[in-house]
């Protein structure tokens, strides 16, 4: 049978496919959709959580590894540098049944702060890599991943992108087949990373590494498609498909086994060609490592390490290299600059009120993680800094400690990258008397990802209830004095409480009370309208910023636009009638 | 058509119109017809409210899931603006279909940007034969706004080779709970726009 199927989706039948028992992530673009499926389609043969944060699931996934389960954690590129700690150490460990840690990256950082490469934490860790380039692949792999990995005691790193993620391809289905493990097996010098026992394994990683690379040589992941011998091409992962459709005519080497490479394999291609070309997008991984081996070849110099690659861009780069004749037919429309369409808070966003207030209060907001970064668009401009999951709590503690900034700096995080790393960094604040003010905007739900579940719900990823962790209850307990709850769609009162809890010489923690108006139903209440007669075009709600709210044509007598509100977008907040000095928004008859 | 090309169909908007349960729909029409079929959006922050691109290629063997610049057989529009946006990827002798709606984005109330002058005569001088599609006059027809995917669909598929009956099959399992008919409806609307 066959099905119109995503990376995503693709990887999660894979898993279910060749026996999977245990998944855990934490939500994060292009990823989050793996998780997903599985909880969907496969809970009932394959476990499926969403984790605290990444670190927490890959630690869950060993820990079912050791236990006899074929695991797999998820996440994007950035999720592993949370995970990085104990990734580390488990290349040391090796696994028990087969472990696939799962990283998904964004090139042209469609949805991320960054556009890293994580195949060197492949190299770093000394941990295979395999870099499937079509949804086919990205089920089919899975099964090579396992086996790698329980045959040579090593987690293995599935690397996906965007483009692999996020892009549907036709598969062919399979069945599920098992393999049975035993449970936890004590082995004090394998999982116990004391040093007299880590120096042991680190030598054996060394030695696994040896005998990964002769496995690169035989394994069919690394394919040779042998054709005009002018231009040899190693690619790998979606820039395969790139270069492929580019230059039909020339031989490929095209590596599913990322890393480590198959240096025999790679030299005996390099004799049969004319000249070596790797197309690889971002980082010159490969093609360092071949120059390194003493290899003539060429790649970031035509194909640029910045954005994700597509046909065009390997296309300009081959001409360049003068191996391909510029296209005769040229495009036939220019690129045109149209009006930008940033994306937008929704109608509604319970955040909105947060951003208006602080505006107001004329403080400086560190942000995080979350649809909450969207403030720092204009016109509400209300957030300063965004760096990682989890920042914005040690930034505003950093500026004040520094003690040169003029203005208050208060942090805004979401509930989920609040239990996700901001819990550390608001007790280090109470412990090292830090004074500044916290804003949890608990709108209940991971909602920049798609509405997720997290601790702070009281559902699981599988639809069970379970407990949901009491924020207020959590500062408290971390010996937050202050805690406070105000409602974000409530202007007057937010703004106060915010004002009393900034001017505080104490940390406190504002938390929010609206749930998102996405997530987990869509909220819709009354919709506002504006009383045209009675605008008089101020434009107070346009700083709003709201998608609902828009010019109308009609014009007060210096020709500026008065306001209309779009009753199917409006959800009825009433933030804009909050802030219209005429009272010309009311509740739509 | 013959099935050995590959065809391209580019489907834009914005965030929250239908543009990605259109692109499913039509890929899996050349799906079920037998053809290799590779189709690419992004999700995640852009969908708020931002633009939203979806590509679609069939034929015989795809590789990139991206269409190439300059390559697109048809650009689906579900916006004027963004058809105006969007136009670079059209081929020299490629159809546009684009639906008669304007969304000026909220930046627009800040004053520092103004929806494109007249984007329906801009894009039929520069493509005379654009198609444009006034889905208004038949949601309101047919009594329900959130039809406007399924109509496009139906205007696209007189530009393209995939079988009517295939295309009333997927529309009938892949749309809304309950919505089967008249999504059914708007789509042979949209077939009947020639």
């Amino acid at each position: 049978m066959e099905m119109l199927l995503s990376g995503n989706e693709s990887v999660a039948r894979g898993i279910y496919e060749h026996g999977g028992e245990f998944a855990s992530a934490y939500p994060g673009t292009p990823s989050t959709e793996i998780l997903e499926t599985i909880a969907r389609f496969f809970k009932d043969d394959v476990y499926a959580e969403w984790s605290t944060n990444e670190k927490v699931a890959v630690e869950a996934a060993v820990g079912a590894s050791y236990g006899g389960a074929r695991s797999v954690a998820a996440m994007k590129h950035v999720g592993l540098n949370v995970a990085a700690d104990p990734l580390m150490t488990l290349s040391y460990t090796g696994v028990g049944a087969g472990l696939i840690i799962i990283s998904a990256d964004d090139p042209s950082l469609h949805s991320s702060q960054n556009e890293q490469d994580n195949r060197y934490y492949g190299k770093f860790a000394s941990i295979p890599i395999i870099e499937p380039s079509d949804s086919q692949e990205a089920k089919d792999f899975i099964k090579y991943a396992f086996e790698m990995s329980e045959e040579f005691d090593t987690p293995v790193i599935l690397r996906l992108t965007t483009r692999v993620s996020h892009s549907k391809g036709v598969v062919k289905i399979g069945e599920r087949r098992t393999v049975e493990h035993e449970g936890f097996q004590k082995n004090i010098e394998k999982y116990v990373m004391v040093p007299s026992n880590a120096i042991k394994r680190h030598k054996i990683v060394i030695e696994r590494l040896e005998r990964l690379k002769e496995y690169a040589e035989s394994t069919p992941l690394n394919t040779i498609e042998m054709n005009d011998a002018e231009v040899g091409i190693i690619s790998g992962s979606i820039a395969y498909q790139y270069a492929k459709e580019a230059m039909p005519n020339a031989s490929f080497l095209k590596l599913g086994l990322g890393y480590p490479l198959p240096m025999k394999k790679i030299r005996e291609f390099a004799s049969k060609v004319k000249r070596l070309f790797v197309v690889e997008e971002l980082e010159p991984f490969y093609e360092e490592q071949i120059a390194a081996a003493g290899i003539a070849v060429e790649g970031k110099k035509y194909f640029p390490g910045f954005l994700e690659l597509n046909v065009n861009r390997v296309r300009d780069g081959f001409v360049e290299a003068g191996v391909l004749d510029r296209p005769k037919t040229t495009v036939a429309f220019q690129r045109e600059e149209v009006l930008p369409r940033p994306p937008v808070l929704c109608p509604g966003c319970p955040h909105r009120g947060v951003a208006m207030a602080l505006r107001k209060l004329k403080v400086y907001t560190t942000g995080d993680i979350g649809c909450y970064t969207l403030a720092a668009l204009p016109p509400l401009e209300q957030i300063d800094t965004c760096l990682c999951m989890g920042a914005s709590i040690g930034h505003a503690f950093g500026i004040e400690k520094a003690g040169k900034t003029d203005k208050k700096t208060v942090a805004m995080i979401g509930d989920s990258t609040f239990l996700h790393s901001g819990i550390t960094s608001l007790a280090s604040v109470v412990y090292n008397k830090g004074t500044q003010t916290t804003i949890i905007v608990d709108n209940r739900i991971t909602a920049m990802t798609g509405g997720q579940y997290n601790p702070g719900t009281d559902k699981t990823l599988m639809g069970e209830e379970t407990h949901a962790i009491d924020l207020e209850q959590l500062c408290k307990a971390l010996g937050v004095k202050h805690v406070r709850k105000v409602d974000p769609y409530d202007l007057e009162t937010t703004t106060a409480v915010l004002r009393e809890e900034i001017d505080r010489d104490e940390a406190s923690v504002v938390i929010t009370t609206r749930p998102c108006m996405l997530f987990p139903r869509k909220i819709k209440d009354k919709p506002y309208e504006v009383k045209l007669d009675a605008c008089i075009a101020c434009g107070a709600c346009f700083r709003v910023g709201c998608p609902a709210i828009y010019a109308s044509d009609e014009k007060n007598e210096k020709g500026k636009p008065k306001a209309e509100i779009d009753p199917v977008l409006c959800t009825g907040c009433s933030l804009c009638a909050q802030v219209c000095p005429t009272d010309a928004i009311v509740v739509a008859e | 058509m013959p099935n050995d090309k590959t065809t391209n169909i580019l489907i834009v908007g914005v965030g929250g119109q239908g543009v990605i349960l259109a692109s499913e729909m039509l890929s899996e029409v050349a799906r079920v017809m037998g053809l290799d079929v590779k189709k690419s959006e992004v999700h995640g922050m852009s969908q708020r409210g931002g633009v939203v691109t979806s590509h679609v290629r069939f034929g015989k063997k795809i590789y990139s899931p991206l269409i190439p610049e300059g390559d697109a057989d048809v650009i689906l529009a579900f916006e004027l603006a963004e058809a105006l946006r969007w136009l670079y990827f059209l081929k020299p002798d490629g159809t546009v279909i684009v639906n008669k709606q304007k969304l000026a984005p909220p930046i627009t109330t800040t004053g520092n940007f103004t929806y494109p002058e007249d984007p329906e005569g801009k894009l039929l001088e520069k493509v005379p034969g654009s198609k444009i599609v006034d889905t208004f006059s038949i949601t309101k027809k047919l009594g329900n706004p959130r039809l406007v995917n399924t109509i496009l669909l139906g205007v696209l598929s007189n530009a393209i080779e995939l079988e009517e009956d295939k295309w009333l099959d997927v529309i009938e399992a892949r749309a809304p709970k309950g919505t089967g008919e008249l999504n059914k409806k708007a789509f042979l609307e949209g077939r009947a726009i020639k």
